[in-house]
């Protein structure tokens, strides 16, 4: 999933200066999973901004609501009668969600009220982690299902480099070494073979290098 | 011959080599490189400029290693993937070798986190094994990496890459060499030896491959300058590998009243006896940054003395 996290509530205070009509939206996809942009958070947010305010002698008016998901043409549709009706909106989902209000509502300011910061995984409660960086031309059935686009910190195609070390990256002792743990695994397959071949240069225009990316499925279309 | 380079020919004609290191300095001053090259001059083949060693912005190892040259001493250029994409690096390189540059070491390049701009893009195009692959294809297939012919003159490098025996996974580190050689690698540079059985078997494992035939390996060595810095490459640098003993060593000196320098001096000594008895070693690579002058004490006490 899509995870994020709540930017400093002075930053979103910064943002909304002088904003009296507020609608602060959540999405009920990713981030909600995450608990960083769901029901419960647009709650909480809400109440920090109109204490905070009304401490400061400004009171703000705050309209709470939650989609389904923010990234879907037909959930978005459905604030068209109310848009006009707010100075902001102050979006809970991700940078894509963020993104699309502002495509659809050309003349509603909306702001980020997240830092959208990867594509990873629940590790355990209030623990998520990196998997994948989306570089558009996947390389795991070389890599043993592990990452070096995403995990390791040089994306190395070619490691592990010199400076694994017990089984840690260079950069930090909380940061493992994906290289060691592919070595691992592939050792434990009995597939070390697959780390004799070079790996060629990558090809980085699938990722965000070869400009904002699109896919059309004229199979899927209407 | 693929340069001609001094370097390459002392290799090629079986003589132990021996290359020293100089970091360009964090300003525009060509007499801080004059000064230390004056130090190295007649104690080495030739000298490795870093490129922006541990990311933090360095005069640049091409444009050092043009005022090296003109001290008359031959450099191996650093180039690492971390701070220039595949363009950059085949742009560089084109000028280096216009330049009169004929060493090159391939590196990927320590992480930008532990320089002085941590907040900077780490490029990370391509990594240390292609790159060695794309500058052989320039070499000897006259390509760029996209394919295009290179028409004219291509660049000549005799090619270098590191290796680091005491990084894990250790039964992984042979094959990784062999990989660097069979990606273009024509001599190797290795990480500072001071765990002696460590590398020795790394080198056992790099004979069992017969790697040691296809290229030209080079240990790499520093003399500990004090306990400090033995101490703080033991706990802080990561891929180093420094045994109890060599701090020891340097204490045992301390608490006898002698000089600790000396001492450091005598160990790096020792070390640069010790690989050259082993079989596949090649030459050694004095790495005493910011302590240019002890190579020529290291040199002569090692009986490297004189270079052809």
């Amino acid at each position: 999933m899509i995870v994020g996290e709540r930017k400093p509530i002075q930053e979103i205070v910064g943002m909304l200066k002088g904003m009296k009509k507020v609608l602060i939206l959540g999405c009920g996809g990713c981030v909600s999973v995450c608990s960083a942009g769901g029901e419960k958070e647009v709650e909480i947010l809400a109440s920090i901004l109109r204490i905070d305010r009304k401490k400061g002698g400004e009171p703000i008016e705050t309209i709470e609501k939650t989609l389904p998901r923010q990234c879907d043409t037909e959930y978005l549709e459905g604030l068209k009668d109310e848009a006009g009706n707010y100075d902001a909106i102050l979006s809970m989902a991700c940078g894509v969600g963020v993104n699309y209000l502002a495509d659809m509502y050309p003349t509603t300011l909306v702001f980020p009220a997240l830092n959208t910061s990867f594509m990873g995984v629940s590790e355990e409660q209030g623990v998520w982690s990196e998997r994948c960086a989306g570089c558009g031309d996947c390389v795991l059935d070389r890599t043993g299902g592990l990452c070096p686009i995403a995990r390791c910190s040089k994306r190395l195609l070619n490691g592990p480099c010199g400076g694994s070390q017990n089984g840690k990256c260079e950069i930090s002792p909380n940061v493992a070494c994906v290289w060691q743990l592919i070595y691992d695994r592939l050792k434990g397959l009995n597939q070390l073979e697959k780390l004799k071949e070079i790996f060629p240069v990558k090809d980085w225009s699938t990722s965000l290098h070869g400009g904002p990316r699109k896919i059309v499925r004229e199979d899927l279309k209407l | 011959m693929k340069s001609g380079s001094n370097l390459e020919k002392v290799l090629t004609s079986g003589q132990f080599a021996v290359t020293g290191e100089l970091g360009p300095p964090k300003n525009a001053d060509a007499e801080v490189i004059r000064t230390k090259a004056r130090l190295l001059k007649g104690c080495v083949d030739a000298v490795n400029i870093t490129d922006c060693q541990t990311a933090i912005v360095r005069m640049s190892s091409i444009a050092s290693s043009v005022i090296l040259m003109e001290e008359g001493l031959e450099p191996v250029t650093q180039m690492t993937c971390r701070d220039r994409n595949r363009i950059a690096i085949q742009s560089d390189l084109l000028g280096a070798s216009a330049l009169g540059m004929k060493n090159l070491l391939c590196l990927t390049g320590d992480h930008h986190k532990f320089g002085n701009h941590p907040n900077a893009v780490g490029v990370f195009d391509m990594d240390s094994v292609q790159l060695l692959q794309m500058v052989k294809n320039m070499r000897d297939e006259k390509v760029f990496q996209c394919g295009e012919e290179l028409k004219g003159t291509e660049p000549k490098f005799f090619l270098g890459a590191a290796a680091n025996p005491f990084a894990d996974p250790f039964e992984f580190r042979a094959l990784r060499l062999a990989k660097k050689v069979v990606a273009g690698a024509q001599f190797i540079q290795t990480q500072l030896v001071y765990n002696l059985e460590r590398f020795a078997a790394w080198m056992e494992a790099v004979r069992d491959l017969g790697v040691h035939e296809q290229c030209y390996i080079m240990a790499g060595v520093t003399p500990p300058k004090s306990i400090g810095m033995a101490k703080y490459m033991k706990n802080n640098v990561p891929g180093l590998d420094v045994p109890d003993e060599v701090i020891a060593r340097l204490k045992g000196a301390k608490d006898a009243k002698k000089d600790v320098k000396e001492e450091g001096i005598n160990l790096c000594v020792d070390i640069i006896n010790q690989v050259k008895e082993i079989e596949g070693v090649a030459g050694v690579h004095i790495m005493a940054i910011e302590w240019e002058s002890a190579v020529p004490e290291i040199a002569k006490r090692a009986g490297l003395l004189p270079r052809p």
